[in-house]
């Protein structure tokens, strides 16, 4: 039966068809839904590993055993498993391998537009790239058998609008396939200078293989509009392409991204007069033409930057703009904010106060970055906002560590922040350093992770003590407090602040969205007590505004946090029953 | 069917957009077309603008909808409506939820809400059908049912046989809110243009 499936959810059948048992990922977005959708199959072992590089290494481990295995992440999240690709790319596979990476040309949610193409080229990996659902279920499959036959891990590039966008799938049926043995191989799988020299020459050898392949394959495709014009493309802008130009011109259709065709190119190429190479992001497919002698249009015609679309192709290839209703001027922007009832809130609202240097981290609470709480100073990438206080305080000495803070999320602790802490404790900074524990994965949709006691299933499981963690490590401090409470957090960070020694402070409250977070009654304000200060509005709550000179709390969003109550001097806001 | 339809829905993260861009899809789909769905997940579903595309038709490629390609524009909240107007064909429709949320500018004074957002809309030349969709949805039994008056009334406007709504709709949603939810599209399916503003 056809189903609309998400790019994610039809690799995740493709995974599913092709065998695959173990499947190892940390959330990121776009990534996430293919390992959540993996999940519901029984006859998937599936997990969220504390970050990328260990779920790339618990998938090739599965391989080494003799299973088909997928580890998925966003494309910050292959700079962290960078390491185990590159060095897999050598032992090849037992059991099949593919690395899935979801790229975000336009940055929805991510703090960087990396090409992920450049690390196939680097690591010498075949990458497959579909360019809707039903290509992300076949590419999925193929890329098990690619693996297999010629001995390499194998990788699967999204972006964004494949992942995220559904479209039409048929579901087939599993493949049951046998472990392969497992047989002691070192000069395959132990990585010794010795072995690995041997290892080099061989992967040279499987590129050339690979590039033949791609020669004849039937995922890389001419399409012969008898046009003197053609357009050499691959995934989404696929997509693009054909809806800006239509049958007007002519295409090649690459699947496989890296290595590329040569041949097939400048066979395709002698057949039109002009060529254009449409890629989002960086010109990989275009150096490679040049590199080859074959005259492209490229980055001198279409961006470099940011997203592509219908509109992006026929901007800069037909110059044509669309005809539009005029736009109105005065709408003002609708920025993400933290939602009503954030633990986050409070805590960030304690460090505008503190006026303290605060080296931020990837998540949710990213956004207290933004107006008005405005709170962070920096953001780097997963676990930076730990190391990162440490080597800002090294650098300005002991006052510095009186007025700054690291705040890091829960899974963002356990997927890189732990070695920095360790760092700072070995190394003796009297850094302070808050962890935000929502208990979940936040952003990128409520995902469990090590320190929840829950697996990807459900299932109970250890949780990580976070307190016995930290001090054992060697941090003395470690005190909870509740964010809710302003007044203890405010009491909390100007005592650690004063503190000798390093310090741990847990701002511990689950995120308001959690199922089984019980919601109090909406708080009211008391007009005839309200005077209008809006010291209340200095949290950035959505639920609360002005109306008429008075403040406001929208009883449809407020979920009764109480943090609101604590800034008001006149004692305007309320319960209801307190009202009544 | 052929030509390809291009649905545009736009709101407010957290009022359920996503859950409306998935009846309509499934609706289509079950309806023979090709479809492609293009949803929005991660940062920006923090009570930030949300954008979702639903297109369908013979042969869909393209799954998002570029400036003047929209013919139908489902806008949840008001001011949505108005930001993403250049998005509709000029001579597309705008259905739009007369609900008013504050984006955090506003709610901090450091902007203000335009008055009269939807006559402007229409101003621009746009057919409009303006209603409070949380108005119906409360009527249905509850304001979560907000998206599924507005795929009513979207609905109202697609050559799609009522049948394919409701039986997708109860494919769609949780067993117990089925009836509600069923309401709550039939009060979006019936709602007349109301005054503007209201």
């Amino acid at each position: 039966m056809k189903e609309l499936l998400l790019g994610n959810e039809a690799v995740a059948q493709g995974l599913y068809e092709a065998g695959v048992k173990v499947v190892s990922s940390y959330p990121g977005t776009p990534s996430t839904e293919i390992t959540e959708a993996a999940s519901k199959f029984d006859e998937i072992f599936c997990e969220w590993a504390p970050n990328e590089k260990v779920a790339a290494e618990v998938a090739a481990g599965a391989s080494f055993g003799g299973a088909r295995s997928f580890c998925g992440m966003k494309h910050v999240g292959l700079n962290v498993a960078a390491d185990p690709l590159f060095t897999m790319s050598y032992i090849g596979v037992n059991g099949g391998m593919v690395f899935g990476v979801a790229d975000d040309p336009g940055l929805h949610s991510s703090q960087n537009e990396q090409d992920s193409r450049n690390y196939a080229i680097a690591a010498k990996l075949p990458m497959l790239e579909p360019s809707d659902s039903a290509e992300c279920r076949d590419f999925t499959k193929l890329a098990y058998s690619l693996s297999e036959d010629f001995d390499t891990p194998v990788m699967l590039r999204l972006t964004t609008r494949v992942s995220h966008s559904r479209s039409i799938v048929e579901p087939g049926q599993r493949q049951e396939l046998a472990l392969k043995p497992y047989i002691k191989n070192p000069a395959k799988n132990v990585m010794l200078p010795a072995f690995a020299k041997p290892k080099h020459v061989s992967v040279e050898e499987r590129t050339k293989k690979l590039a033949a392949w791609a020669e004849t394959c039937e995922i890389n495709k001419i399409e012969d509009n008898h046009s003197k014009t053609g357009v050499i493309c691959a995934g989404i802008v696929y997509q693009y392409a054909k809806e800006a130009l239509g049958d007007t011109v002519s295409y090649l259709k690459l699947g496989m991204v890296n290595p590329l065709p040569a041949e097939l190119i400048k066979k395709f190429a002698a057949t039109v007069d002009k060529l254009y190479v449409i890629e989002e992001l960086d010109d990989v497919i275009e150096t490679f033409c040049r590199k080859n002698g074959i005259a492209v249009m490229g980055k001198d015609v279409f961006p470099r930057c940011g997203e592509f679309s219908q509109h992006v192709i026929r901007r800069c290839m037909l110059h044509t703009e669309p005809e539009t209703l005029a736009v109105q001027e005065d709408v003002p922007v609708r920025p993400p904010v933290m939602c009503c009832g954030c633990p986050h809130r409070g805590l960030f609202f304690a460090l505008k106060r503190a006026k303290v240097f605060v080296s931020g981290d990837i998540g949710c609470y990213t956004l207290g970055a933004s107006a008005p709480l405005s709170a962070i100073d920096t953001c780097v990438c997963m676990g930076a906002s730990v190391s990162g206080l440490h080597g800002f305080n090294k650098a300005r000495g002991t006052e510095s560590e009186k007025k700054s803070v690291a705040v890091i999320g829960d899974s963002t602790f356990i997927h890189s922040g732990i070695t920095g802490l360790i760092d700072i404790a070995y190394n003796r900074s009297n850094s302070v350093v808050i962890i935000l524990d929502n208990s979940i994965t936040g952003m990128t949709g409520h995902q469990q992770n090590p320190t929840t006691g829950y697996t990807i299933k459900g299932d109970p499981t250890s949780a990580v003590d976070l307190e016995a963690l930290c001090k054992s490590i060697g941090i003395a401090r470690v005190r909870v407090c509740d964010p809710y409470n302003l007044k203890e957090t405010q009491a909390a960070l100007k005592e650690e602040l004063e503190a000798d020694g390093p310090s741990v402070i847990i701002s511990r409250r689950p995120c308001a969205l959690l199922k089984y977070v019980k919601h109090k009654p909406s708080l009211v304000v008391k007009e005839e007590k309200c005077v209008g200060c809006r010291a209340c509005l200095s949290i950035g709550c959505p639920a609360i505004s002005m109306k008429n000179g008075k403040a406001s709390i929208d009883r449809t969003q407020c979920v009764g946090c109480g943090v609101c109550t604590s800034l008001c001097a006149k004692g305007a806001i309320t319960t209801e029953e307190a009202k009544a | 069917m052929n030509q390809v339809k291009s649905v545009m829905i736009v709101g407010v993260g957290g009022q359920g957009t996503l859950l409306a861009s998935r009846v309509l899809g499934s609706a289509m789909l079950s309806c023979g077309a090709d479809v492609k769905v293009s949803e929005v997940h991660g940062m920006s579903q923090r009570g930030g603008s949300v954008v979702t595309y639903v297109r369908y038709g013979d042969k869909v490629y393209s799954p998002i909808i570029e400036k003047g390609e929209a013919d139908i524009l489902l806008a949840f909240e008001a001011l949505e409506a108005a930001r993403f107007l250049p998005w509709l064909k000029t001579d597309g429709t705008v259905v739009v939820n007369t609900q008013q949320i504050d984006p955090i500018p506003v709610v901090t004074g450091s902007a203000v809400y335009p008055e009269n957002v939807i006559k402007s809309v229409q101003a621009q030349g746009a057919k409009v059908v303006a209603f409070n969709a949380l108005k119906l949805a409360e009527q249905a039994g509850s304001v979560k049912a907000v998206n599924i008056v507005l795929i009513g009334a979207a609905a109202k406007r697609l050559s799609i046989d009522k049948q394919v709504w409701i039986d997708t709709i109860k494919a769609t949603v949780p067993a117990k809110f089925v009836d509600m939810n069923l309401k709550a599209f039939e009060l979006g399916y019936g709602a007349q243009e109301s005054e503007l503003g209201d």
